[in-house]
């Protein structure tokens, strides 16, 4: 093994790689990314574009359409998507076996997890710049310089969202077991956010409704995509996906080590 | 003065949940000898390699390997073993060289250095010349093959292989056993093989005998003989695990 940082360097870029290779082996799975929020654009936008108007709210500087406003959401909603899909490989190669390749490495666990969560990220940025790119092609118009800043806000808010997955992972036992993710993670998380309405009007309907939304990390993972992209800084919400990610990666990380993780393997030899 | 080349295993206890699974078990293993791990199905074995590998964290007990302690330096005791796990673990999508240059990278190892090697161990386990080819499209030999020749890219001194055979056809069984008994032979690694099959074990092996977790006899083939007084493995292995007739012996068979 050669010394100094390249180790690192030549792990990080193995397991992206391996990911990469894996997705674009995949089709399926990209075009079922890619479809999902695509589905919600045309068909969800476009219908409720005149029954909600959405009035002036930051970061925007006049009214806009409905659809342009849940571009920003979709946008994260890939990378939700994705952290959970994540999570599902992870709970797969767990049962499957080739966890345990990754695990035997010598690389310290901290860092393999870290690369396994920028393989997923990278994943999700094809998937995002993508989608972004047919939207703004088609029924929105997104500012370019937007888009470029969008990059390292987007690269932090799908690490947040790969180490939800990636603890969530580290608490399921069975495959079969990944279907109560989506029913109370993922549905939850999207649907009680700002990614589909202004939390203003949530309030006006139910203020802990209101509350909810604004505690839940998504929300902040949507606004920091939504000021980005309109070339705004929304400090709070950016801080608060740093914080989140922090503790996700610290909590996962506890959750693989042998000697304190929640995983407790059964006795099948 | 301390064997750097050993694997030392002191008093090792693991349980799930009330589930005993190892019971105070102490074995030595040597450089250049292969050493089998006999065991019904539940009697520990993979329980004590995901142990050895730092997959698990021993309860009570010690191991060293290598001369490192395994409690405090897993990551320098692992860039010195190779391990082939029972279940499979490639990935089939993947070809054959991409699996080798993914666990290359997981070592650290880049470029000319991993190339170099990849070459080498794909044409000790015969499988040059199939670099292109999906991992899917190999047999089940052959993925084993794979999966050794994968095992051996960081030049390990210590290779634990948790019941490689398993799904094999008889002749594949037999060439896996014979080849990794002369591989042990010539680069004196110390070897580990997990087996609940007793014609996977030579007379000239070492051999540690686990049963319900606990450790019932370990030392050359011909010295665990003389102690139970019997004449091959098997009846050692019936007489240890006291089960009186071939239905007992289960899986465990000649």
């Amino acid at each position: 093994m050669t010394t100094g940082a390249t180790p690192y360097l030549v792990c990080l870029r193995g397991i992206v790689w391996r990911e990469a290779l894996r997705f674009i082996y995949q089709r399926e799975r990209f075009i079922a990314a890619l479809v999902r929020p695509l589905i919600w654009l045309f068909i969800f936008a476009v219908g409720f574009r005149s029954i909600l108007g959405v009035s002036i709210v930051p970061p925007y500087e006049t009214y806009i359409t409905y659809e342009t406003y849940i571009v920003p959401g979709l946008a994260a909603m890939i990378q939700l998507f994705n952290g959970m899909q994540s999570s599902l490989t992870l709970v797969y190669d767990r049962e499957m076996g080739s966890m345990r390749v990754l695990l035997t490495s010598p690389m310290p666990r901290w860092f393999l997890l870290f690369s396994k969560l920028m393989a997923g990220t990278f994943v999700s940025l094809i998937q995002v710049y993508l989608f972004l790119v047919i939207a703004e092609l088609t029924i929105v118009d997104l500012p370019l310089g937007g888009m470029l800043l969008l990059f390292p806000v987007l690269l932090v808010t799908g690490l947040m969202l790969g180490a939800l997955g990636m603890l969530l992972s580290s608490t399921i036992r069975q495959l079969e077991n990944f279907a109560g993710i989506m029913n109370f993670v993922i549905f939850p998380m999207f649907f009680l956010s700002s990614a589909l309405y202004p939390l203003w009007k949530m309030r006006e309907s139910s203020d802990l409704l209101y509350w909810i939304c604004a505690l839940n990390p998504f929300t902040q993972v949507v606004e920091s995509v939504r000021f980005t992209l309109y070339l705004e800084a929304n400090p709070l919400a950016l801080a608060v996906v740093c914080a989140s990610f922090v503790v996700f990666l610290a909590l996962a990380v506890l959750g693989y080590d042998p000697k304190k993780g929640l995983i407790r393997r059964r006795a099948a030899d | 003065m301390e064997d750097l080349g050993s694997i030392r295993v002191f008093g090792l206890t693991y349980s799930y949940g009330r589930k005993v699974a190892l019971d105070d078990v102490s074995v030595v293993l040597r450089p250049g000898r292969f050493t089998a791990l006999l065991g019904a199905n539940g009697a520990g074995k993979t329980t004590l390699v995901s142990l050895l590998c730092g997959l698990l964290a021993p309860l009570s007990g010690t191991i060293e390997i290598l001369g490192f302690d395994a409690a405090r330096d897993m990551r320098a005791a692992l860039r010195k073993m190779g391990i082939v796990f029972q279940q499979q673990t490639l990935d089939l999508d993947l070809t054959v060289r991409q699996n080798m240059l993914y666990f290359a990278a997981l070592h650290g190892l880049s470029g000319q250095q991993a190339k170099g090697r990849i070459a080498a161990c794909l044409k000790r386990m015969g499988l040059d010349g199939r670099e292109k080819e999906k991992a899917r499209r190999l047999n089940g030999g052959h993925r084993r093959r794979l999966e050794i020749a994968r095992a051996l890219l960081n030049q390990p001194t210590f290779l634990i292989l948790d019941e490689p055979t398993v799904g094999l056809d008889v002749e594949a069984r037999g060439a896996l056993v014979e080849h990794l008994h002369e591989l042990c032979r010539s680069d004196g690694i110390a070897l580990l093989w997990a087996t609940h099959l007793v014609d996977e074990i030579w007379p000239e092996d070492d051999l540690i005998v686990l049963d319900k977790g606990r450790m019932e006899a370990a030392g050359p083939v011909s010295a665990v003989l003389a102690e139970q007084g019997c004449p091959d493995v098997l009846s050692a292995f019936r007489k240890i695990a006291g089960m009186s007739g071939p239905d007992e012996a289960g899986e465990t068979k000649a």
